[in-house]
């Protein structure tokens, strides 16, 4: 008699279906035209990994994170379900493995079968969480969520647009974005030679979860009597989790394949009965643990000994509006790019080593691509870990009752390039575009002697430092492409004490 | 044994070939001679001087979208009141009713200034009440389709969506149109300064075109008004227009000849245009100008800027091309109040 009117396969998969169109829905709407109060990073949102490191770097579980709880206590009952239910790349690796099988029965049981490489993931997961410990988060590299909105945000998305499925009004372009997608294909195309390669062998969330399902009650449970190890129900086997041995249950996704596959009616998921197999324990070493433990621990205050923007100010690493302080900013934001995704100008890129190697892929404004819309605050509002604060208009802008606006940077003249100040050609774009009252650029109206000695009236411009809010539309709309002469430096930005250049008092 | 002869041995790797018969070979040097002769043809068909192939670019121009002129009718409307409706109505109606305008069946764009990311009140774009009604008299005409287009200079869709014209647009029925990346048409400007520029494609997908730009403040030329507004049909580098900015918005004004003109002077940038950004920018000046003509309605509303019109090099080089004529006071035209 079952509880569930559906086989649990068939359930599986269309839970999977639900939760990979979500992905893709949420994903889509994530757009000034399109959010409508959607929950846009709910999928980062339910990610324990995410909320743990966030916990270890900055000792909060920030808002929505809590939510991460609704996968943790179900897995301590239920197994590593979220791999193959609800992980979208889980999903999608799941999807590539069994269209580039060649679906032979010994191929695919020889595929299936646990290595010892698969023991490499929890090694991972233990680096990443003492880099955690350390300050640095660095999971948002390896974490499947954030890995895939990173790799549709800067691949898939923009690539749709190029094949004639526009999802933007005007296609996006990325800083070093066929690096991210050339990851992302490798990642599917793994599947070829080793079905959910990414999934057994890398995934630290999938270890995380591996760890948390180490006593669940409910798990897959092979009858001794009725089994006859014809080894069927390894040939759809997700987890590669010996299924017809002592089943591997941190490994084991409970996609419930092998229940169907098997011939006898020896599977079942749920409780032990007297006659079930014995389970196998997680194959990591203990001493292979602790050295790669306190490997990391040593490694990583030598790394951070580098010159980055967390040790010296650096010019280019201006962050987006509501951004924490440098350190505290690298200690929550986990590369997931879902700013980059809402950024109506583009102007969010992800950083290669312009912040540090720490900083990979954290988001940088390149204002030659974009400027920062003075009234826009969506990149706080999908951030789901509050790397970038949820900031208000008013905040932002510096409307009562805040004093001062949020400042990025300040923009700065190069008189070699401006064209009235080295070519007596009248401009001035920078200041008809400055978006504060009043503006921050203003100009002085010089007579010049021109080539021929006739004198030329020019409005030449001028930053006044305490007005600029460092937003570089000044500095992307500048007639001079290629270098502008107006550019923005992270000098002056608000969640900085001590990259300012005025004297305090006067920049109030 | 002789000598030259030597022992035979076959080599240990790979299969004898067979040896082709007759047909088969003359079959297989048929097929190459067919591969050798579609090479030499591909050869001789893409053989060229230049390294790279181009297309001959398709160059557009835009209609003119004026409609005859009437001496029974006043050429410049000025109109005061507080309901921005009754307000374009009274106007339009003075001009001869917008059945002089726009006829059954025609295809409008209706051209407001959404360049900026900004509330009505900040005033920086164009009024959404003055749109809506624009839009509504429009479709009272019989339009077949209403179009509200511009080419912001903020994010488009946040321009049109905070400045409530969006709204206003499509709740009076018309349809908004962004432009994306694709949608600029090469277009011959025939100006003394602007030759070839991207034009927005809307613009030459219409029968009709209604400008509806609004009174602010500009740095460079002392102010942005209804000829200035044309730099929204263009895409491109059009921020190097500033480099003779005056040239630049006769040239613009040349190119595109607007059915009608419907200026909004009901908030008016005074400062810090045409961004504004604080309502300490902002005058209420409650007045709506429609016309015929742009340089006599630019001239008109200079006096909300306390500008006059020997200050604003533009208008009297509009003039001089033919577009109209700065001294509205010599013209036919009306001033009422409306409730």
């Amino acid at each position: 008699m079952r509880l569930i009117p559906l086989k649990l396969r068939t359930l599986r998969r269309w839970w999977a279906v639900f939760f990979l169109a979500l992905f893709l829905f949420l994903l889509v709407v994530t757009d000034y035209h399109r959010m409508q109060g959607w929950q846009t990073s709910l999928l980062l949102e339910l990610d324990p990994l995410t909320a743990l490191g966030g916990l270890l770097t900055s000792g909060t579980v920030y808002k929505g994170l809590a939510l991460a709880l609704i996968v943790l206590v179900p897995t301590l009952v239920f197994g590593r379900f979220f791999c193959s239910w609800v992980c979208p790349l889980g999903i999608m690796n799941q999807i590539a493995g069994r269209l580039f099988s060649r679906r032979r029965p010994a191929q695919e049981q020889e595929q299936n079968a646990y290595r010892p490489v698969f023991a490499l993931k929890y090694y991972l997961l233990t680096a990443l969480l003492v880099l955690a410990l350390w300050g640095s988060l660095q999971i948002g590299l390896l974490d499947p969520i954030a890995l895939t909105v990173r790799s549709f945000t800067a691949a898939v998305l923009p690539a749709l647009d190029r094949v004639g499925a526009p999802v933007h009004l005007h296609p996006p372009v990325f800083w070093g974005g066929a690096l991210i997608a050339g990851l992302f294909l490798a990642i599917i195309v793994a599947n070829r030679y080793m079905p959910r390669f990414f999934c057994r062998v890398l995934c630290p969330l999938g270890a995380l979860l591996g760890v948390l399902s180490r006593r669940a009650p409910f798990r897959i449970q092979r009858d001794l009597d009725k089994c006859t190890d014809c080894n069927k129900c390894l040939r759809h086997c997700q987890g590669a989790c010996d299924p017809h041995r002592e089943l591997r249950v941190a490994e084991c996704h409970v996609c419930m394949n092998c229940l169907e596959d098997c011939p006898e009616d020896a599977l079942h998921y749920g409780l032990a009965t007297p006659r079930s197999s014995a389970h196998r324990p997680i194959d990591v070493s203990r001493r292979r643990l602790v050295e790669t433990a306190i490997g990391t621990a040593v490694a990583f205050p030598m790394l951070r000994s580098s010159v980055s923007a967390s040790t010296v100010p650096t010019a280019p690493v201006i962050r987006p509006p509501g951004s924490l302080a440098e350190v505290e900013f690298l200690g929550r934001c986990i590369k997931c790019a879902a700013c980059m995704r809402v950024c109506p100008t583009n102007v969010l890129q992800p950083a290669l080593l312009e912040a540090g190697i720490e900083g990979l892929w954290t988001p940088v404004l390149v204002n030659r691509v974009g400027w920062c819309e003075q009234y826009c605050v969506l990149c706080g509002q999908v951030c789901p870990t509050g790397a970038i604060r949820r900031i208000t208009v008013a905040e932002k802008s510096g409307q009562p009752p805040h004093a001062q606006p949020i400042r990025l940077g300040t923009a700065f003249y190069d008189h070699g390039r401006c064209l009235p100040w080295a070519m007596h050609v009248p401009c001035i774009v920078c200041e008809e575009m400055c978006p504060t009252s009043p503006k921050a650029i203003w100009y002085e109206v010089a007579q010049v002697p021109g080539r021929d000695g006739k004198p030329i009236e020019l409005k030449r411009p001028y930053v006044e430092p305490k007005l600029c809010i460092g937003c570089g539309i000044c500095e992307n709309k500048c007639p001079v492409e290629d270098l502008p002469a107006i550019r923005v430096s992270s000098v002056g930005e608000t969640r900085s004490s001590t990259n300012q250049m005025l004297l305090k008092g006067s920049s109030g | 044994m002789t000598s030259g002869e030597r022992p035979k041995r076959r080599s240990q790797h790979g299969r004898q070939a067979r040896p082709l018969t007759r047909r088969e070979f003359l079959l297989e040097m048929g097929a190459l001679a067919g591969v050798a002769a579609g090479a030499g043809a591909l050869a001789w068909l893409a053989y060229s001087d230049e390294p790279v192939r181009r297309e001959e670019e398709v160059v557009h121009r835009l209609p003119d979208f004026r409609v005859p002129a009437s001496t029974m009718h006043p050429l410049l409307a000025v109109v005061h009141g507080t309901q921005p409706e009754a307000m374009v109505r009274e106007a339009v109606g003075r001009l001869g009713g917008i059945g002089r305008f726009v006829q059954k069946g025609e295809r409008v764009l209706v051209k407001p200034n959404v360049g900026w990311d900004r509330q009505p009140e900040q005033a920086a774009n164009t009024n959404p009440e003055v749109v809506g009604a624009v839009v509504a008299l429009c479709r009272e005409a019989g339009a077949s389709t209403v179009w509200v287009s511009d080419v912001s200079l903020n994010d488009p869709a946040r321009s049109f969506a905070r400045s409530g014209i969006r709204a206003a647009a499509q709740g009076a029925g018309a349809e908004v149109r962004l432009p994306g990346a694709n949608d600029f048409f090469a277009t011959d400007m025939g100006g003394s300064l602007l030759r070839v520029w991207p034009v927005s494609r809307f613009f030459h997908e219409v029968d009709r075109v209604i400008n509806v730009p609004i009174v602010k403040h500009h740095s460079l030329c002392g102010c942005t008004l209804a000829m200035k507004n044309w730099y929204g049909v263009l895409g491109g580098r059009r921020n190097q227009l500033h480099q003779d900015i005056h040239t630049s918005i006769v040239d613009l004004a040349h190119a595109v000849r607007p059915t009608l003109t419907v200026m909004d002077a009901i908030r008016v940038l005074k400062r810090n245009g045409p961004t504004g950004g604080s309502l300490d920018d902002v005058a209420i000046e409650n007045t709506i100008v429609a016309g015929l003509d742009e340089v006599a309605i630019d001239s008109w509303s200079l006096q909300l800027l306390g500008l006059t019109p020997d200050k604003v090099r533009y208008l009297a080089m509009g003039q001089e091309r033919g577009l109209g004529v700065v001294d509205w006071r010599s013209l036919n035209w009306v001033e009422s109040q409306v409730g």
